[in-house]
């Protein structure tokens, strides 16, 4: 290994560390956040669990709730923690300290994604808990290792993701704040988070093809619920789409962040506040 | 890695740096800078003296790699901006005056930390450095205090420690000493200096409003406006520039019958009133005296046109005289942009 791969390797590392360090300490340090950030939000889903008990619905549905609702924190996450994050960075005036610096602008999106996906760690385990010791939630017997892999394809599925649309960010102010809010619901509605994606028919093909949500949700609802959740296609494929949606999208938001960076120099958008 | 730098090419370095920017809804285009050309030795604390829309944060925009070039060519130790941004940026550092850097949930020293990293500085040398700088600062009792716990004044200092974590060769410093109160502002000035001689090759760039303040700290000063370097020389050489004289203020009387026209002609040079002073119902009353003037002279015939002087105050040629001569108008004047 060269030595100029290893310095840069180095300092790739530190940064997303120490960027990823903000985000952590950021969910841990402040109580009454903690309890608003990891709490609350999984009240959405204890609801559903409350109506589809309320309805007489098969048990399992209950926990298709539970495990859209885990996974929505997640797609919070990604939406404004690390799409809207570099609007943030702009609008106060910090995003320049980022681009003025030597580290790779992909090491800072790395530290938001891991960092992001540990704080939103807490808040997934709280939905777990609720759901396994208040709702009584039934799982089928699974593989931890699946769960593991299929969960872990998902998120670099859609962290990467997040970091396609943070590279927007840079040229782009409210308007891709409104994309932001546009990859919301809909997103929320076709993957199917509350209720069976089957359930959406072609749409739930087209809506597996397009958002990587959908195939994380029917993969981790496959692993968990086993036979009781036919899904779209088996894990193995799903797993191995999530694996090729992290590692394209990986490579995309690398050469968008680039090109839009040039783009903003070259317009002179890059510094600029109150877009 | 970074390469080897090459220790005998200038610091900074533009020839014909022009930036413009499109008018809005087809007005012409802005020129922001117009063909800057600046040469930076290492080891110099160089100052960029203009009024507001001068171009000087353009210019430090383009020298940081934030902002790219219109035209013409910038180097910054020895690497050029554009094609060579990485290698350009492991090597600055910069501070901006009123900047809000760091997350207000990490302390003052964490925050510090996560900036050293973002510059690869190993954690064994950050965490000392950090210290040291704190300690400069004044900073140390907050250490671990959360930023968003600081007042305007700290923050400010905390944002100027972390322009030197990196421990740059070329820092930039765009009005650094906004909003810090008197004694802070003058601990940091001497702090700088002392940081620039401590090892050889070190370079300050300068941006700032205060011209006490760019006339202790800098080598040499580029007067700019309109985009363009009016003039660069040291601080001495830009005050002899003003040819000698004495530079006259009287305290006069206000509400007298003479106007400035007949006030101009009655002492034989340009006059510029200063700030009225209502307490005391005066105003003051500025000309430079042409070498050979008698004081004297210009006060009978002031006299004699009905002006009322109550003090008088002669000074040597200061850098604010020899900017209002180079530029026309003074830093603060309205109509700068």
């Amino acid at each position: 290994m060269s030595r100029a791969f290893a310095d840069d390797a180095a300092l790739f590392l530190r940064a997303a560390r120490a960027r990823a360090f903000v985000r952590i300490v950021g969910s841990f340090r402040e109580p009454n956040g903690l309890i608003a950030d990891a709490v609350f939000p999984n009240l959405g889903m204890c609801a559903f669990v409350m109506m589809y008990r309320a309805l007489g619905a098969p048990a399992y549905y209950e926990a298709l709730a539970v495990i859209g609702g885990i996974l929505t924190t997640y797609w919070v996450n990604v939406l404004w923690g690390m799409g809207a994050q570099f609007y943030w960075e702009k609008q106060a005036g910090q995003l320049q300290l980022y681009f003025a610096a030597p580290c790779s602008r992909m090491a800072i999106l790395c530290g938001m994604a891991v960092g992001g996906l540990l704080a939103s760690m807490l808040r997934s385990l709280v939905g777990v808990a609720l759901a396994v010791f208040v709702f009584h939630v039934q799982l089928e017997p699974f593989s931890p290792w699946q769960l593991f892999a299929v969960f872990m394809a998902t998120m670099a599925a859609l962290y990467t993701l997040g970091m396609i649309m943070a590279s927007l960010f840079l040229l782009y102010g409210r308007e891709a704040w409104h994309t932001c809010n546009a990859f919301m619901e809909p997103a929320f509605f076709l993957s199917g988070l509350y209720f069976p994606i089957r359930t959406l028919g072609a749409f739930g093909a087209v809506a597996a093809a397009i958002l990587p949500l959908t195939l994380g949700v029917d993969a981790l609802r496959q692993v968990l619920l086993g036979a009781r959740s036919p899904g779209l296609m088996s894990v193995r494929l799903e797993f191995l789409a999530l694996c090729g949606f992290a590692v394209l999208y990986f490579f995309v938001a690398r050469w968008s962040l680039r090109y839009l960076e040039n783009l903003s120099k070259q317009e002179g958008r890059l510094t600029q506040r109150w877009q | 890695m970074s390469r080897s730098p090459d220790s005998s090419t200038p610091a900074v370095e533009t020839r014909g740096l022009r930036r413009s920017y499109p008018g809005p809804r087809g007005a012409p285009e802005v020129v922001a800078l117009a063909g800057v050309d600046l040469r930076i030795e290492r080891g110099e604390v160089f100052g960029l003296l203009g009024p507001n829309g001068a171009g000087k944060t353009t210019c430090i925009k383009i020298l940081n790699t934030l902002l790219f070039p219109s035209g013409g060519e910038a180097r910054v130790a020895g690497f050029d901006v554009v094609r060579e941004a990485n290698e350009v940026r492991r090597r600055i550092g910069l501070v901006s005056g009123g900047e809000n850097s760091g997350y207000g949930i990490l302390t003052v020293r964490e925050c510090l930390w996560m900036f050293s990293q973002f510059y690869g500085v190993p954690s064994s040398v950050a965490w000392p450095r950090i210290d040291r700088l704190l300690e400069v600062t004044g900073l140390t009792p907050l250490a671990r205090t959360r930023i968003n716990r600081l007042s305007t004044g700290q923050r400010q200092k905390m944002n100027f420690a972390r322009g030197f974590v990196s421990e740059p060769e070329v820092l930039f410093l765009d009005e650094p000493t906004l909003g810090m109160d008197v004694n802070a502002a003058r601990m940091l000035r001497e702090f700088v200096l002392s940081w620039v001689r401590e090892r050889d090759g070190r370079t300050v760039l300068l941006t700032t409003h205060y011209m006490a303040e760019a006339d202790q700290m800098c080598d040499r000063i580029a007067i700019v406006d309109r985009g363009r370097v009016l003039a660069s020389d040291t601080p001495a050489a830009l005050r002899r520039s003003v040819q000698g004289g004495q530079h006259v203020e009287l305290e006069v009387r206000e509400g007298g019958a003479a106007e400035s026209g007949s006030i101009q002609a009655a002492v034989g040079v340009p006059v510029v009133w200063g700030a009225p002073h209502p307490e005391r119902g005066t105003r003051t009353l500025k000309f430079r005296l042409p070498e050979g003037g008698v004081l004297g002279d210009a006060l009978r015939a002031l006299e004699e046109i009905g002006v009322a002087v109550q003090g008088i105050s002669t000074r040597e040629t200061s850098l604010e005289d020899a900017f209002i001569h180079i530029v026309g108008r003074a830093l603060d004047d309205e109509g700068a942009e």
